[in-house]
């Protein structure tokens, strides 16, 4: 149907959007692989020449850098089967009868809406806070001492706090997915006496596998990269450091640019992993 | 035919969902609560949860001491203007994409989406370099573009799952009634197309809003949005518990509102039309 000339005018719409994206992508990640090659220090003479992989395995072998790879797979990892196993009970739960349904989705959806900073600091604050924090409260009326949670339980906080911010995400796109159901099988199996367990793992868990899977690459992607929940609660410390936090911090803290640089590199090809897995799904989507 | 369920089967249902909802939200409750406390009752022990004196006091601080307006106004500034570029940009490009498919478009769209999924991080030395020399570093205009190039993706994502939705035969019967291209998209395409773009751009301003790592590193005074703000009581302050609660609920409760209206596009958008 499109002629020649609607071609060439749909390029041009096309192109702002292009160009854009192109210049985002291209321009600085350029410069990241080219300082990632010099000895760059801002502060400490500037530009002091070509070093050539030095940075890569100075990055490498860097006492920082596996406690930050452990770390990061750490919080991915745990928060990815704490938002996928509750996600999912609570997607079958959400997905029953029952009353004020409408209102309980918004009270669960509703974490996903705080912006991080604020999460993160309530959590620190109001909840973790080892003297007026409200565990602290509910140790104490247990008898329990109270826990200092963001220096001795370190990680358990962080993870906690992530978790709750994705849990919405995870359990809204896991509801759409056991919502679209068909009724009728899950009927036939239950007219046949299927024991709910099987019903579970032949019909509703083959059903939601896609689902899972896009919930799984979309989370590690915004999950690799967390940092205001770092930023605002350990900084880093206590064993916290991810990649990502290890990167900032060579690049801004210590402006060590050609050090921060050759871990942006590395960051990016994980994620570049991850995200041609995405890539695969959503792209068999859009043909159908 | 619908499943039949006993009532006491849907009492036990409703029971553990709103036990478990409030579980969840409670968090949010807890620092809306304590944000009408005195900053004694906000750390009493043991903890109280509704019988305090309520008083606006906290908010009256919060807008009389930090500059809160100013923060705000930041926030809906570059949050507001960067879904209007995005959408500026991102209209025409997935118009095309969805009405004039090429061979390259799934192609295109693709690559779109893979720039989503670069790791600000590894940019973000270059970045504060361009800004410092482009003198954009803690400007709105700055953040404005780089909020607006972050969520460009999903802006054209979104547009094109709903754009692909509008049948190609209504604009086929404009040109055949001799609309012109400028006359059908603004006579036919636009009004069609308004409701898809109005959840795109709600849903990217609350992406946009809540942004916390470009918004963290790139402004200091003068440019800081709200997540700087809060991120700015993250000192060990514990006797401003209830400061920061007003602060959290005036940062989160216009989002948390305008959320609950885009519980749907937030399925569509963030999963880029893979679940529907």
């Amino acid at each position: 149907m499109a002629t020649h000339q609607s071609r060439s005018a749909a390029r041009l719409m096309m192109a702002p959007a292009v160009v854009l994206l192109l210049g985002w992508m291209l321009v600085p990640l350029s410069m990241t692989l080219y300082f990632s090659f010099k000895k760059y220090l801002p502060l400490r003479g500037g530009d002091l020449g070509w070093v050539g992989l030095e940075n890569y395995t100075r990055f490498v072998t860097s006492s920082a850098f596996w406690p930050s790879v452990q770390a990061t797979l750490v919080i991915v990892g745990a928060v990815l089967v704490i938002t996928i196993v509750l996600g999912i009970l609570l997607a079958m739960l959400l997905d029953q009868p029952m009353w004020g349904q409408g209102i309980v989705r918004i009270l669960v959806i509703a974490p996903f809406f705080v912006m991080p900073t604020v999460s993160a600091l309530v959590w620190k604050n109001m909840f973790m806070d080892p003297v007026n924090g409200l565990f602290a409260h509910l140790w104490q009326f247990f008898g329990l001492a109270p826990i200092e949670w963001l220096s001795q339980a370190s990680m358990t906080s962080i993870i906690m706090i992530v978790s709750w911010q994705w849990l919405p995400f995870a359990t809204l796109i896991l509801l759409t997915a056991i919502q679209s159901l068909d009724g009728e099988q899950m009927e036939a199996a239950e007219m046949d006496g299927a024991p709910a367990l099987s019903k579970f793992f032949h019909l509703v868990l083959p059903h939601m596998a896609r689902a899972i899977t896009i919930v799984v690459l979309i989370q590690m992607i915004f999950l690799l990269s967390i940092f205001a929940e770092i930023f605002v609660t350990t900084q880093g410390s206590f064993g916290t450091r991810t990649l990502t936090y290890l990167i900032y911090q060579r690049v801004l803290e210590s402006q060590n640019v050609g050090l921060g640089s050759a871990g942006g590199i590395f960051a990016v090809i994980l994620a570049n992993i991850i995200a041609i897995f995405l890539m695969r799904i959503v792209g068999k989507n859009l043909d159908a | 035919m619908a499943r039949t369920v006993t009532t006491n089967r849907k009492i036990i249902n409703t029971a553990a969902a709103w036990t478990i909802g409030l579980l969840i939200f409670f968090p949010i409750l807890w620092t809306i609560l304590t944000s009408f406390k005195s900053e004694a009752t906000a750390i009493a022990d043991p903890p109280v949860f509704l019988f305090f004196d309520w008083s606006l006091e906290n908010y009256r601080v919060v807008l009389e001491r930090s500059d809160y307006g100013r923060f705000l106004l930041n926030s809906v500034i570059i949050a507001g203007g960067s879904i209007i570029l995005g959408i500026i940009v991102a209209v025409p490009a997935a118009w095309s994409m969805a009405f004039v498919p090429g061979k390259y478009t799934k192609d295109i769209l693709l690559w779109m989406l893979s720039t989503k999924m670069l790791p600000a991080v590894g940019v973000l030395y270059p970045i504060y370099l361009i800004f410092i020399k482009m003198g954009l570093l803690d400007s709105r205009i700055g953040l404005t573009v780089i909020l607006m190039l972050i969520n460009l993706p999903i802006i054209v994502w979104m547009l094109y799952t709903y754009f692909r939705e509008i049948p190609g035969e209504i604009l086929e019967a404009a040109r055949m009634d001799g609309a012109t291209l400028r006359e059908e998209i603004v006579y036919v395409l636009t009004p069609m197309a308004v409701p898809g773009i109005a959840s795109t751009l709600l849903l990217n301003f609350i992406l946009a809003w809540n942004e916390a790592f470009w918004t963290l590193n790139l402004t200091a005074a003068k440019a800081a949005p709200l997540t700087a703000f809060i991120a700015s009581y993250s000192s060990p302050e514990g006797l401003f518990y209830a400061k920061l609660s007003a602060a959290s609920t005036m940062a989160i409760a216009p989002i948390l509102i305008l959320g609950w209206f885009s519980q749907k596009q937030l399925v569509r958008g963030l999963t880029f039309g893979a679940v529907k």
